[in-house]
């Protein structure tokens, strides 16, 4: 601190706002021309003012002289002129300028330099609003204290008050858009970073993880075609679909229920699901008949690859499982074959569904499941 | 025999070379492109009479070579081949104007068939498009505007239905008991429905189907 003149407040204000401290000294000296409110800011301020760590050169004398001399010059001038009885007028002006000083000294050195770098910088490049505000704003309160004279006149009073509202709201508007644009940029900022994280964890866990066990086992094509698979299964769930409840909803179901099925057996399993329903106890058991058939298709029909379709209508609910693998004679099954007899036919019926088996040997092997749905 | 020439749109020189050492003799890779720029300008040099479109690539996507070659009154057909099968992306790039869309696990002979087909100017459709069709058309609380091309007929759904199950074009006629050139009319008016219908629900639909 370099040379204060009573307590080095109106320096340490003026440094923290990069303004010279001239012009807090004025101001102070000014306020307390009004009923002494400059003194009573002077003091509060004290109060709260950090004190500076470092030297303390000493009291500048010379100042202290000069703005004594004019303190007392102004004072002189406003008992003579009866402009000092601002009253009211410069009360809530003073104590908001004061409250202000006081948070802005309160605040933490990082939050102000923030406050700072991103206000001041647009703040110097809208003088003109700034000095358009600071006319409002004297306009407004030497209106005021002309309207003073004539107490009279309320509605005019008031008028300056709008003003002077008006012209500070022009002062403030930058700092607060500044402030609030900050506050908004710190927050998508943080999301991006939270999602680069996400997207950085999901990539570590599933994708580099599969790409070492593919080159763990690159002698087993078969191996490599499922991990490659479920992998790729698995990212584009991440990426493209919704987030379902595979246990409250038919089409996720059926897609968890084809993708275990593809992975227990290493077939490919596609499947397309027009519509959605939440599952009842007859869907369930669809659900447990398509995975059956799933399974057959899987493991006994040699087909490259099974098709699932779904499909909820209004009334009903009907899931194809399709494969082009060998087939077989439908006749020639014995009764006692559990697959289709038992999980895929009996089980539908009991749940007042029904099944259809469609195949022949060489033509591959189709299975419809239709349920008519509870009540919609 | 007849051959197709085809250029290969897409920014993986891997996946081009690929895709080139699996199409069948019947075709003839008349070029590669590998972004947008070079797309549109390598159509207008090269002539080809199929273009194999991927959907992502630098500068705008398969949807931006689409809007630049067809916006200016080319009659080249396209086929868009992607990885992913996002329904924003499939709409899209079908209403940008694509005869067909296919997913890039498909094999070599499977492509060349759609290849052909695209070249006669009839439409390809894979079961998870059907499927997108059959839904987004589903969806269909709000009046239709234009009856004709807001809502499919009956027998384009059967179709629609069967291509989900992953019924070829040749199982459908079995199954229908038509020719497979009905299937392919019946598969192009549905094209041209889902091209030009402007009931803004299909595309809100594609983007909800993400949101959801």
């Amino acid at each position: 601190m370099e040379g204060r003149v009573v307590a080095g407040v109106a320096q340490g204000a003026a440094a923290q706002l990069g303004l010279d401290p001239v012009v807090l000294r004025l101001a102070f000296v000014l306020l307390t021309m009004l009923d002494g409110v400059g003194a009573v800011a002077y003091a509060a301020l004290w109060m709260f003012t950090p004190r500076a760590q470092g030297d303390d050169r000493g009291r500048d004398w010379n100042q202290v002289g000069a703005y004594g001399v004019l303190g007392l010059a102004l004072g002189a001038f406003g008992v003579v002129t009866g402009v000092a009885a601002g009253g009211f007028v410069a009360w809530p002006v003073a104590v908001g300028g004061v409250g202000s000083l006081i948070l802005w000294q309160q605040a933490a050195p990082g939050t102000r330099r923030r406050w700072m770098s991103s206000t001041v910088d647009q703040v110097r490049q809208k003088w003109v609003r700034v000095g358009l505000g600071l006319l409002l704003v004297i306009a407004g309160a030497v209106g005021f204290l002309v309207a003073q004279g004539k107490l009279a006149d309320v509605g005019r009073s008031f008028m300056f008050t709008v003003v002077v509202v008006a012209g500070l709201a022009l002062i403030l508007a930058p700092w607060l858009a500044a402030l609030w644009n900050e506050l908004q940029r710190e927050r998508t900022e943080r999301i991006r970073q939270e999602e680069r994280a996400e997207v950085a964890a999901h990539v570590h866990d599933s994708v580099l993880h599969t790409l070492t066990l593919i080159q763990r086992s690159a002698h087993d094509p078969r191996e490599v075609t499922r991990l490659a698979r479920s992998q790729e299964r698995e990212l584009r769930n991440w990426l493209y679909q919704p987030k379902q409840d595979a246990d409250a909803t038919l089409a996720a179901a059926v897609r968890r229920a084809a993708a275990e099925e593809e992975d227990a057996h290493g077939v490919p399993i596609e499947v397309v699901c027009v519509g959605d329903c939440d599952l009842d106890d007859g869907l369930r058991a669809l659900l447990h008949a398509a995975r059956q058939a799933m399974v057959n298709a899987a493991k006994y029909a040699e087909s490259p690859v099974v098709s699932v379709y779904a499909e909820v209508e209004p009334e009903q609910v009907t899931v194809f499982v399709r494969d082009r693998g060998k087939g077989f004679d439908l006749d020639a099954i014995p009764d006692d074959r559990m697959g289709i007899r038992q999980s895929i036919v009996g089980r539908m019926e009991r749940n007042g569904g029904a099944a259809r088996v469609k195949t022949a040997p060489g033509e591959g092997t189709e299975v419809m499941l239709t349920m008519k749905r509870a009540s919609s | 025999m007849r051959i197709v020439k085809v250029l290969i749109v897409d920014d993986h020189r891997l996946f081009r070379s690929g895709v080139r050492a699996e199409l069948g003799p019947s075709i003839q890779v008349v070029g590669e492109a590998e972004d947008v720029e070079t797309a549109v300008r390598s159509i207008a040099e090269l002539q080809p009479d199929v273009v194999l479109l991927d959907v992502h690539m630098p500068g705008g996507g398969g949807q931006e070579v689409l809007r630049q070659v067809l916006g200016s009154g080319s009659q080249v057909r396209f086929l868009a081949l992607s990885v992913s099968d996002a329904a924003e992306d499939v709409i899209g790039v079908i209403r940008g104007g694509a005869r067909g869309y296919v997913t890039k696990n498909i094999n070599g002979s499977e492509l060349t068939d759609a290849i052909l087909r695209v070249a006669d100017g009839d439409a390809v459709f894979s079961p998870r498009l059907a499927g997108f069709v059959l839904d987004a058309f589903a969806s269909t609380e709000a009046p239709a505007i234009d009856p004709e091309l807001d809502s499919l007929t009956q027998r384009e759904r059967e179709v629609l239905r069967l291509i989900a199950r992953g019924y070829a074009y040749k199982e459908i006629a079995k199954e229908l008991f038509i020719s497979v050139k009905t299937v392919e009319t019946h598969v192009s008016s549905v094209l041209r429905k889902l091209q030009l219908s402007n009931r803004h629900e299909l595309s809100r639909w594609a983007t909800a189907r993400r949101l959801v």
